[in-house]
């Protein structure tokens, strides 16, 4: 393998640093890299990795881009919004490097493919965004002896490292068992500083680099915790989980499982899910109804259980704000006999309030059925979507 | 009284301060006295049994007590604790048509 005379000028600075120079240049050339997710994380990901000489270059998804984004994921433009990110991506790193190979996985990565689209490459970059599938990446790592360049973001906060890098700690070793689905609110919780996953994604992308190389000291046996509030970096020791089911001694896990089921989570729909596909069930009431409740006068109280912050974004001015943490202790603010309608942003939340209200005692509760994201479809278009 | 480190994810539970002061010699100590003065916090950070969950890690200083005296673990005033959740996100959370 050789670079061309135009290679030669694009990795100029490259070339002439002595701890990548030609010879680095030519194992960035020959490696092979898998970037799972093209979202946020990916973004930064893909372009750098591009850029940097990457001989190939596979990425997985089957996401298409939306306007909430493009805040973030950098490498999709205005005009992407509907298009598969897959394409987005994979259009903008080619017109970035044509010298890179990009292969295209349209595909959620399952225990039926993951295996086979992972053994073709050197490392693995976990750019995703769910628990099921980067226990599925970690496990395929550890399986295949692949190493998985972590990177994880939360509001301002992120997390990096490498895992199953030389029989090195895998994700399982530092956290055996993800939580279960709604402990750690996420509907409330969600929501990240745009620039947080490219500060992540490309400490990810300085590791894959690094690995490739081989030179540095790389982020093994580590957890990077980036607190981009405070600007610190800070450093905790990752150590290998001898009991650890998957890289242990005594290894339980000899293959791929069932990821939705083991963290209690629904198979992800991939593409359109249909959206008003369910019936109102028990213990729901549609917007629509609820509308006519308001415009009846009828007597009932609308409650709103999100966050003071999503309030100000939007709201029904009929509903009175008890944010769901503090439903709880609030309870006696409430007549146990009225007619109540909780919402949220999409359902989540107010269902969890209604189980609150109804193991309290409260007689009358109802969800209302697709939050105010519903209520801006079907009543009021006025209302903004975020 | 050793100081501990509260995560963005938890810190609703500890009227958004991002770290708390508690007493105690030993992790365990640390972590109850932290879990009575935030009394939401306990649910989050221990099962039934009242074990530490298995997604959240609880360091002193740079290690991870699984691998020290677990909640036997001494913790001195110039301590510091550090509770760290697992995180999966790579992008978005909720989004506008309910899709994940
Ligand atoms: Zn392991």
């Amino acid at each position: 393998m050789t670079l061309s005379k135009d290679e030669i000028l694009r990795y100029s600075r490259h070339l002439i640093v002595p701890e990548v120079g030609m010879e680095g240049q030519l194992k960035l050339k020959a490696a092979k890299v898998l970037l799972v997710g093209a979202g946020g994380l990916g973004a930064p990901l893909g372009l750098y990795l591009a850029a940097a000489g990457i001989g190939r270059i596979g990425l997985v998804d089957f996401d298409v881009v939306d306007f909430t984004n493009l805040q973030r994921q950098v490498i999709h433009f205005t005009k992407d919004v509907g298009r598969n990110k897959i394409d987005s991506a994979a259009e903008k790193m080619q017109a970035l490097n044509p010298n890179v190979e990009i292969v295209k996985h349209e595909v959620a990565l399952s225990s039926e493919n993951a295996m086979e689209i992972l053994q073709d490459y050197d490392l693995v970059v976990d750019g995703t965004d769910n628990f099921p599938t980067r226990y599925l990446v970690n496990d395929a790592c550890v399986l295949l002896g692949k190493p998985n360049v972590y990177g994880s973001i939360f509001r301002f906060e992120g997390q990096a490292t490498v895992f199953a890098y030389q029989g090195g700690p895998c994700y399982r070793c530092l956290y055996p068992e993800p939580p279960p689905p709604g402990l750690v609110p996420s509907c409330a919780e969600g929501g990240v500083l745009g620039i947080l996953p490219g500060t992540i994604g490309l400490i990810q992308a300085t590791e894959t680099v690094k690995l490739i190389l081989g030179i540095g000291e790389p982020l093994v046996g580590r957890l990077l915790l980036y607190d981009a509030l405070g600007m610190r970096f800070r450093e905790l020791k990752l150590r290998k989980n001898p009991e650890c089911p998957i890289c242990g001694e005594h290894r339980t896990i000899t293959k791929l499982i069932d990821y939705h089921q083991f963290c209690g989570v629904p198979q992800h729909v991939p593409q359109e899910a249909p959206k008003q596909e369910s019936k109102v069930t028990e213990g729901e009431i549609e917007v629509t109804e609820v509308k006519e409740k308001l415009d009846r006068g009828d007597k009932f109280v609308l409650i709103d259980v999100r966050e003071p912050h999503e309030h100000q974004i939007c709201n029904i001015p009929a509903a009175k704000l008890i944010p769901l943490g503090e439903v709880g202790r609030r309870l006696d603010e409430l007549d146990p006999e009225a007619d109540i309608v909780i919402h949220c942003k999409s359902g989540m939340r107010s269902a969890r309030a209604c189980g609150i209200l109804k193991a309290a005692g409260f007689k009358h509760v109802r969800n209302m059925k697709g939050g105010i994201l519903a209520w801006s479809d079907q009543v009021d278009r006025s209302v903004p979507k975020y | 009284m050793p100081k501990v480190l509260i995560p963005t994810p938890l810190r609703q539970f500890t009227a958004k301060q991002d770290s708390v002061t508690v007493p105690g010699a030993t992790v365990g100590e640390v972590l109850a006295a932290l879990t009575t003065e935030y009394p939401d916090l306990r649910k989050q950070i221990f099962n039934d049994e009242g074990k530490l969950r298995s997604f959240v890690n609880v360091y002193l200083n740079d290690e991870d007590i699984r691998y020290l005296g677990k909640d036997a673990t001494p913790a001195a005033d110039a301590d510091t604790l550090s509770l760290v959740p697992s995180i999966a996100g790579g992008a978005h959370g909720e989004r506008p048509g309910g899709k994940h």
